[in-house]
């Protein structure tokens, strides 16, 4: 069910749309693709504003993926959006070949990652995108977490980043918890202090991970909250030093356990200062129809998981 | 404007020639792809020697015309007939394949690896038309005036992006693209029609909406006059059909598919090189 939220509910697909329009102003050498689900990602905007730059493919997802490597060869900036799962999924093989292997300046943007695509059902519910994008070399990988993200990642990406990028948004709206947004590429955000544990969290997981601070904070428990939108490259030294710090980490993401953010920070700490991690997320199943907020709860995603996560791994601790 | 005795004569000498490096390349190399390269050698001659608008001083020139060679593994020729024309030394030829060599094993513009003269990497099939169709809508809806060209194998046709991009290509109009098809009718496993037939193939391509021509692939009059109507034609793209040999050039690589991703063994590198050097004398010697 729907939490009682403090922050206003924003969708984030918009704001990549109108995003992408003030973009597309400013740099005459943009180009966006799309796959005809451009009313639903909302490249639509675009597409209205500039046609000439604009291509719908139609339901050619890995076509549309090799067209964007060969526009990118011609020196332009190029952005293609569908669902996530197809592209993260679908036209893998090209991505990889066509975009990361020659580094091709093409962002890959894609909506409704995760099981919050709510009705769709399994098909539509992609939890494995981000392992899948981050075992790629050259490619990085980012999941904001707001709307006030989403709009600095895609700038960054698009203004400043020579080269392929996975974005991952989501269907729904979320909460917006920036009031003034930092983001920076392989650097984590500490949102909230706190010397019990650490929880490193992304996407939609993050406004949940802060309530989840909250009511820890009520039963004595001090637990600081990183904001992890970029997933890869990871920013190791932050997540080395909440370790040192706290000695607890747990992680939380809107993706299967394996392979994600929380693979990624357990994997790091193994290496550099081992620590006990706990990792929030899908428990390696597929999805099904449900409402947002009752898909989350039902698959472990939720503001509890966290508490009960960090409690769990305390009490064990002693 | 049809190709002159003499013309004709030098392209035969340079496709002759593309096979005879196609042939030490992989020999020296121990691997790769004769078969499908030697079935291409006159295309590239053709291409390379007398319709492309390119400057191998300045490979990314921006008004060069684009060949994207989207069946990747027929590289040996395409690196054969772009150290001939000049974008790279043809001693260079020999590093096929080596770690640190520009020449990989199919075609690459990554790094040091990047190859001078190649649009784009290839090897996985179909990306590469791909690709081309992207390149192409770019010069289409900036009124560039060069071309793109690429070429893909039969069995390459069989991926169904390429089936794609031929629709794609068709709903945008892109005449500045020209495909050709490398129709040798084998594929790694064996004959295309056994494994997967691809007749009546022009119908397909002219059911996408492509003007079609079909053409010996080894003729290169027929070849050359089918390139210049297909460049001259307006409103859709283009395919060109051409009729192959695979292993041409070489008695026993011919239609055997054992060479499709065979190197030649110490015997049969003399043997093959035998035979294209008494054909290159033969070429030099007709009347």
């Amino acid at each position: 069910m729907l939490p009682r939220l403090p922050w206003p509910l924003v969708h984030v697909r918009e704001a990549y749309g109108r995003k992408l329009v003030e973009l597309g102003r400013r740099f005459p050498d943009l180009w966006v693709l799309d796959a005809d689900l451009s009313t639903s990602t909302k490249t639509a905007f675009f597409g209205r504003e500039f046609p000439e730059r604009f291509v719908n493919v139609g339901l050619q997802e890995q076509t549309m993926v090799n067209l964007a490597a060969g526009l990118a060869l011609q020196g332009l900036r190029v952005v293609v959006s569908s669902f996530s799962v197809f592209l993260a999924l679908r036209p893998l093989e090209m991505v990889r070949q066509s975009i990361a292997y020659p580094r091709l300046n093409v962002k890959i943007v894609a909506t409704h990652g995760g099981v919050s695509v709510g009705p769709d059902g399994a098909s539509h519910q992609v939890i494995e995108d981000v392992g899948i994008m981050t075992s790629i070399p050259n490619m990085e990988v980012y999941v904001p977490c707001d709307a006030p993200e989403v709009e600095a990642v895609v700038e960054h990406l698009v203004a400043e980043r020579e080269g392929p990028a996975y974005v991952r948004l989501s269907r729904e709206r979320i909460p917006v918890v920036h009031d003034e947004v930092d983001f920076r590429p392989g650097r984590g955000e500490v949102l909230r202090d706190g010397s019990d544990v650490a929880i490193i969290s992304n996407g939609f997981m993050t406004p949940l991970a802060l309530l989840a601070a909250e009511r820890l904070s009520r039963m004595g428990i001090d637990a600081a909250v990183v904001n992890m939108t970029s997933v890869k490259p990871l920013d190791g030294d932050l997540v080395e030093r909440m370790a040192r710090e706290t000695g607890f980490i747990v992680t939380a993401e809107e993706h299967n356990i394996y392979n994600g953010l929380g693979s990624r920070v357990a994997e790091l700490l193994a290496e550099r200062y081992p620590t006990p991690v706990r990792r929030v997320g899908v428990r390696d199943t597929f999805g099904e129809s449900g409402l947002a907020w009752e898909l989350l709860d039902n698959y472990g995603l939720s503001e509890f998981s966290i508490v009960h996560a960090v409690r769990e791994g305390l009490r064990l601790r002693g | 404007m049809a190709l002159a005795a003499q013309d004709l004569r030098r392209l035969r000498l340079i496709a002759n020639e593309i096979r005879k490096l196609v042939v030490e390349m992989t020999y020296v190399a121990g691997s790769g792809h004769p078969g499908g390269s030697l079935s291409i050698a006159d295309l590239l001659a053709l291409l390379y020697f007398r319709v492309l608008r390119v400057r191998p001083e300045d490979p990314l020139w921006p008004g060069r015309d684009r060949l994207v060679l989207s069946k990747g593994h027929a590289a040996p020729a395409l690196y054969a007939a772009l150290a001939l024309r000049g974008f790279f030394p043809v001693e260079e030829l020999f590093s096929l394949r080596r770690l640190g060599s520009r020449l990989q094993g199919h075609p690459s513009i990554v790094g040091q690896h990047r190859t001078p003269g190649v649009e784009m990497c290839t090897g996985s099939l179909g990306h590469g038309f791909a690709a081309a169709a992207g390149m192409a809508l770019f010069g289409k809806r900036t009124g560039a005036p060069w071309r793109v060209f690429v070429i893909l194998g039969d069995g390459e046709i069989q991926e169904g992006i390429v089936w794609e991009v031929a629709s794609l290509a068709r709903h945008h109009c892109l005449d500045n693209l020209i495909a050709f098809v490398d129709r040798n009718m084998m594929q790694l496993d064996g004959f295309t029609e056994d494994i997967h037939s691809l007749e009546p193939l022009a119908p397909r391509w002219e059911g996408f909406g492509w003007s079609v021509w079909e053409v010996d692939g080894h003729d290169l009059a027929a070849l050359s006059e089918a390139v210049e109507e297909a460049l001259e034609a307006e409103g859709t793209p283009k395919a060109i059909i051409m009729r192959t040999v695979k292993g041409k050039g070489v008695s026993f690589m011919e239609n055997n598919p054992r060479f499709h991703g065979k190197a030649p063994k110490e015997d049969e590198y003399w043997r093959a090189l035998g035979e294209l050097e008494e054909e290159g004398r033969r070429i030099l010697h007709a009347p």
